[in-house]
């Protein structure tokens, strides 16, 4: 049920291209180096974090700057280096912990649910847990079953630490600060395929804070909610549906918990159809959780159809014919969101446009 | 330093008995388990720590919290699942908590809190503190990834980390030999780069000790110190009661355990008006302590949706 004390005004798009274009990577770099500055209680670690590659360029120059104790590599032991974070938080250190895939998360799942997620509770408040993990989704380029899972569900599962995806530069150096300065732990999903991403960045340090989701795109027809690099899908996906008519509203959640529900049930409310597009697979995932919850607001009220896509249902293959196939895309995003706003199967797929090809990651890693 | 070891020992037999006591009523609503015959090993090494420095430990965290100088009202209100807990009756035994005497946390799960004590160290060291912090785990937990992770980290970094491995030679119910290729605990410690040493728990005079060596080491920034420091529980794992029945190990080793008890062998040590003085004092916070936790209240519902997150965030999420 829609309350309207509850209602969140969406957040508003972020300055048009003003005068400063950033990279997503640049966007994490910068709110990183400016945490650092700010607060001499941030300190950044990782497999690799002060290597000649930098993180892809998210930690280039830091240890430079804030010293081999600010900034550090560390051994292969995601485990012991999440409890570390726990301990370090617990000190009063403000630590970000860096996995170049999400897959080697699953290493530190004992210190991220078992202890940060629920040590503020199960100390009955006496603690905080101030820590950010930032983990990599890989796609493309033969990242096969162990470089490309995203995992992000199994965190929002579990009650005590957000989970943020942004999917703009904008919102990648915002919420980054913003997840720094939070007293929770805080997982921040970053896609590889999102660090090409061009975008205004505003030179000055700003904060994008949990509970608001953005409307990218305005539309009346059906609100497609695309999730981390799916949403760049879904931003693609908006312009093939256009071709034939169809008024897409595209919604960003940013923030996956906690989770603005009232954004997206109000935009349900208007197009009477949903359909959510996750990076990751739909079962008992992101999407599952977003459809129920729009569900159960909108439920006797506003009847509606939906849809989730994601993963196909199975690992993730390396070969490229295989690998296509198994990753929902702009067309297929518009084909699926198409049938829902006439109510059948109608057989369209777009032809692909030579504009709205995906960049694809070139590799070598 | 006799008088002041013999309290802090006596403080806790006298309190985990009076729990084993209490527990048949029924009262206490959580998992005990009990310190009974390992008190030495707590005691020993927290009376050679400052205030300032911290510990972390495990789900058999009695002694060592109160050892450190834990509340021993909100830990009895904390079994009873009072709001007057240590973590307001949402942690119980297993998850004790005192910030303000350095206990900084406990884990069901073996091995846990060994990485958050390596973190902490590391925040001391970057803060240039001369406060070290000892963790404490069972010879169980350094089957665990997390021992090997951590100490090779603590020693690749000098962090002032003493790991005191109490080893009580049982898992639950299997025995050390029939779980690790390798008993010599200490040789695996030595392994990673740092020194150890594995000393008779029941001796806390020596362990206090060798203790206060390694902690003297630490301050001066040589790194990481491991004990090794053998004891025996007499109680079962988990609850009140003796378990020699089951069959997994003899009644015959806790009656040696028992000889050489720690809490006996320094109340010998003491003119017995002081001991009685001690005795007493203990009787009376023990009694205070079970009347504060009888007293105290449940939480109400409203209280179990707070601190999942921070005040704010809770909003957000319950929104």
């Amino acid at each position: 049920m829609l309350s309207p004390t509850a209602k969140a005004a969406p957040r508003p798009a972020p300055k048009p291209a003003a005068e400063r274009t950033r990279s997503f990577v640049e966007a994490v770099r910068e709110a990183t180096e400016q945490e650092m500055a700010r607060d001499e209680n941030v300190v950044l670690y990782g497999l690799d974090v002060d290597d000649p590659k930098a993180i892809q360029g998210t930690t280039l120059g830091l240890p430079a700057k804030f010293g081999a104790e600010r900034v550090f590599g560390t051994p292969l032991s995601e485990d012991a280096m999440t409890g570390a974070a726990i301990g370090m938080a617990l000190a009063g250190l403000r630590p970000i912990h860096v996995h170049i895939r999400m897959d080697f998360l699953l290493l530190a799942v004992n210190q991220l649910l078992n202890v940060a997620a629920k040590s503020r509770y199960m100390y009955g408040g006496r603690v905080n847990v101030p820590m950010v993990v930032r983990a990599m989704i890989g796609k493309s380029w033969g990242q096969g079953a162990q470089h490309s899972q995203g995992l992000h569900s199994f965190f929002m599962h579990v009650p005590g630490i957000k989970v943020v995806a942004p999917s703009t530069p904008y919102d990648a150096k915002g919420t980054l600060a913003a997840a720094v300065r939070d007293d929770n732990p805080v997982l921040y999903v970053e896609h590889r395929l999102l660090h090409f991403q061009k975008g205004p960045v505003p030179a000055e340090s700003y904060t994008v804070q949990p509970g608001k989701a953005r409307i990218t795109v305005p539309g009346s027809d059906v609100t497609v909610v695309g999730i981390s690099y799916m949403q760049v899908e879904a931003l693609r996906a908006a312009k093939y549906l256009a071709d034939v008519g169809v008024k897409a509203e595209v919604i960003d959640p940013i923030w996956l918990n906690p989770l603005d529900t009232d954004t997206i049930a109000e935009s349900v409310a208007r197009t009477g159809r949903l359909l959510v597009v996750d990076t990751a697979w739909t079962n008992c995932g992101a999407a599952a959780e977003i459809v129920s919850r729009v569900g159960e607001k909108l439920q006797g009220e506003v009847p509606f159809r939906f849809q989730r896509m994601g993963f196909a249902p199975t690992t993730c293959p390396t070969t490229p014919t295989l690998e296509d196939a198994f990753y929902p895309n702009a067309r297929t995003i518009a084909a699926a969101a198409r049938d829902l706003v006439e109510g059948r199967k109608t057989g369209w797929l777009p032809a692909e446009r030579a504009d709205l090809q995906s960049i694809e990651f070139k590799g070598p890693f | 330093m006799h008088a002041r070891l013999y309290r802090s020992l006596y403080r806790i037999r006298r309190v985990e008995e009076e729990i084993a006591r209490v527990y048949a009523s029924d009262k206490i609503k959580s998992p005990v388990h009990l310190s009974i015959g390992q008190e030495a090993v707590s005691v020993g090494v927290c009376d050679a720590l400052r205030p300032d420095d911290v510990v972390f430990g495990t789900y058999r965290g009695h002694a060592m919290y109160l050892a450190k100088g834990g509340d021993m009202a909100a830990m009895v209100a904390e079994l009873y699942g009072k709001v007057g807990g240590c973590t307001r009756g949402k942690g119980g035994s297993m998850h004790l908590i005192d910030t303000e005497c350095g206990v900084m946390g406990t884990s069901a799960v073996v091995g846990t809190t060994i990485a958050n004590a390596a973190g902490y160290a590391y925040a001391m060291k970057v803060r240039r503190s001369d406060a070290v912090v000892a963790s404490f785990f069972g010879d169980g937990a350094t089957e665990e990834g997390v021992f090997a992770e951590t100490l090779n980290f603590a020693v690749l970094k000098k962090l002032p980390v003493l790991f005191v491995c109490e080893n009580n030679g049982f898992a639950i119910h299997t025995a050390q030999a029939k779980r690790q290729g390798l008993t010599d605990i200490c040789a695996r410690a030595r392994a990673y780069g740092m020194p150890a040493e594995r000393i008779d728990g029941n001796d806390v005079l020596t362990l206090r000790d060798r203790a206060e060596a390694a902690i003297e080491r630490m301050r001066g920034g040589e790194g990481p110190q491991f004990i090794e420091a053998t004891t025996y529980r007499w109680r079962e794992h988990v609850g009140p009661g003796q378990d020699f029945h089951l069959g997994y190990r003899e009644q015959a080793d806790c009656d040696a355990a028992q000889a050489r008890d720690a809490v006996r062998a320094i109340a010998e040590m003491l003119d017995p008006k002081e001991r009685a003085l001690i005795e007493s004092a203990v009787e009376l916070e023990v009694r205070e302590a079970f009347q504060f936790a009888e007293a105290s209240a449940f939480p109400t519902t409203d209280d179990l949706m707070t601190d999942i997150f921070t005040e704010e965030a809770d909003a957000l999420a319950n929104r």
